[in-house]
């Protein structure tokens, strides 16, 4: 099993999700994130003082599959998440050793 | 017997004419004098007292809130709302009394009032100060005393963030006492300077030059914010930041046109003039800061309108409409420079800039007055462009220089003082962590 962790511009949730869902990726974790890569952030002035915000607002997806999922996961989210501009975000995928469904007490496979 | 109508209005006329003989004495005496009172004015000066308090709570509470980081709004709050409850008791303490009454000596008054209405004690249902003939002694003492709130109040933009509750507290009252009684005094109370001739309306020197100047040696002897220049200080919510200047600015109208102390012509002339500077300064820095900084903020658009309030305040019952377009204009750029680049170059940490838009403002708009000032708009002044008066000139710098000097050295020895005894600003930690959960135990949540 992998966890496949993505972070794209929060505008391309919808269209990442839904494609996700269409691929059988039953479930998702998203949470709101900053970061910089190699986008630069804007300057915002006060009465004269600037302030450089570097951090932007991203979002992180997290979604644990099956390892034969993997390419495919990736390229849904790669496809939906592009602009082309600098900012679209990174995909890193890690091993995943357990999983485990709280309700039911299924694991591994049986709880993706 | 029984009367008859007749007789019983008979009896009525002779008791009557008995009545009248009886006291014929008194009958030639003085006729009571007629009341003062002007219930128009009275009206009006309710009104403005009501306005001009607000223009501290919520007003400037709110514009100065939102400037600040979150973790310290509250703080901010309290510092507005904790200086008008402490002014208002001491200004009926002893406030009023030293600032608006005449000294028995002559020559004492021409810097400090009198000890004649400590506690207000002689302030009854019908007393009259001579400075405003037409209205209660109480109105006038409330309107004054919303003046003297707001003046200290001011203060707090520069020694945002980080000075301790207390010390706070302790700075208006002694600073309200020692500095601000003594100048109103001088300037509207019957002192040298209002004898000298300084046409100051609503409180340009007094109040804003005052303020400015005290906010300057604050902020100076308080030292920088830390992570000054590093950390990311950007206002929190400006939107509080526009509801609090919009409320300076409709309140100011209580603030210029209530200085007339009657509701008539003069009221009225000041009422238009502080609208079209105001609107006219908020323009000017608008327009300065879209072509330096290339975008027009909403802080600048603000920060001018506050700006054009200040400059008009002490030439609004003096100049007309147009005297009143230039000064506006002229405070919104003047004033973007004082707070964006001098305080840049200089480098004190006057956060939220008292001085450089009530102080600087202040100034300007003194001398301003002096430029403007017609006498067929108001009769006790005359100014250098339309009634040929260039001593005027000379008569506003000596109120403005004579307000700094000795507003720096008061205030100085004040926060001095107050530093040695308690300290003045907080710990480290305590500035780092934020001011609200420290000082007062509690925080804004989301």
């Amino acid at each position: 099993m992998k966890l496949i962790t993505a972070i794209i511009k929060p505008f391309k949730l919808d269209e990442v999700r839904e494609q996700l869902s269409s691929l059988g990726v039953q479930g998702m974790t998203v949470t709101e994130v900053k970061g910089y890569g190699r986008q630069k952030g804007h300057t915002e002035i006060y009465r004269g003082a600037e302030y450089a915000v570097s951090f932007l607002p991203k979002l992180k997806l997290e979604v644990a599959v099956k390892a034969e999922m993997t390419d495919a996961v990736i390229e849904a989210i790669t496809s939906k998440a592009k602009t082309g501009q600098i900012g679209d975000g990174k995909i890193f995928v890690t091993p995943l050793d357990q999983v485990v469904r709280i309700r039911t007490g299924e694991t591994d496979s049986n709880a993706l | 017997m029984r009367l008859t109508n007749f007789k019983k209005m008979g009896l009525g006329v002779a008791a009557g004419l008995g009545a009248l003989m009886l006291s014929s004495g008194a009958a030639f005496a003085a006729a009571p004098p007629p009341d003062p009172l002007n219930s128009g004015d009275t009206a009006w000066m309710l009104t403005s007292s009501a306005l001009v308090l607000m223009m501290t709570i919520p007003g400037l509470a709110l514009f100065y809130g939102g400037m600040v980081r979150k973790k310290n709004v509250l703080a901010t709050l309290a510092q507005s709302f904790g200086a008008t409850c402490i002014i208002t008791v001491l200004w009926m303490v002893i406030g009023y009394s030293i600032a608006f009454t005449t000294n028995a000596s002559p020559g004492l008054n021409q810097f400090i009032g009198s000890t004649n209405q400590l506690l207000l004690g002689n302030m009854g249902l019908k007393s009259i100060n001579p400075l405003a003939g037409t209205i209660p002694e109480s109105v006038y003492m409330f309107f004054q005393m919303t003046f003297a709130i707001i003046t200290p109040a001011l203060i707090a933009g520069a020694l945002a963030d980080r000075m301790k509750f207390s010390a706070f507290m302790w700075f208006m009252s002694l600073w309200l006492i020692f500095v601000y009684c003594p100048i109103a005094h001088w300037v509207w109370g019957g002192g040298w300077l209002g004898t000298m001739g300084a046409l100051d309306y609503a409180g340009g020197t007094v109040v804003h030059l005052n303020a400015g100047t005290a906010a300057l040696v604050t902020c100076l002897m308080l030292g920088k914010r830390r992570g000054l220049g590093t950390e990311n200080m950007a206002p929190h919510n400006l939107v509080l930041s526009v509801i609090g200047a919009s409320l300076l600015w409709v309140g100011w109208f209580g603030f210029n046109a209530g200085s007339a102390v009657t509701a008539g012509y003069n009221a009225g002339m000041a009422a238009a003039a502080t609208q079209i500077a105001t609107a006219a300064a908020s323009l000017g820095w608008m327009l300065v800061e879209w072509y330096i900084a290339k975008k027009p903020s909403v802080l600048g658009m603000i920060s001018g309108a506050v700006a054009g309030l200040v400059a008009i305040t002490p030439a609004s019952g003096f100049v007309d409409a147009q005297g009143a377009l230039i000064i506006g204009f002229a405070a919104g750029a003047v004033c973007y420079f004082s707070a964006v680049w001098v305080k840049k170059w200089i480098g004190y940490d006057d956060a939220l800039d008292a001085w450089g838009v009530h102080g600087v403002g202040g100034a300007l708009g003194a001398m301003l007055t002096g430029v403007f000032a017609k006498n067929v708009i108001n009769s006790t002044g005359k100014g250098w462009l339309f009634d040929g008066n260039g001593h005027q000139m000379l008569i506003q710098f000596y109120d403005v220089a004579a307000t700094f000097v000795y507003c720096a050295i008061g205030t100085f020895i004040i926060l001095k003082v107050i530093d040695i005894v308690i300290g003045l600003r907080v710990s480290p930690e305590v500035e780092v962590e934020g001011l609200d959960i420290n000082l007062h135990g509690e925080t804004v949540h989301d």
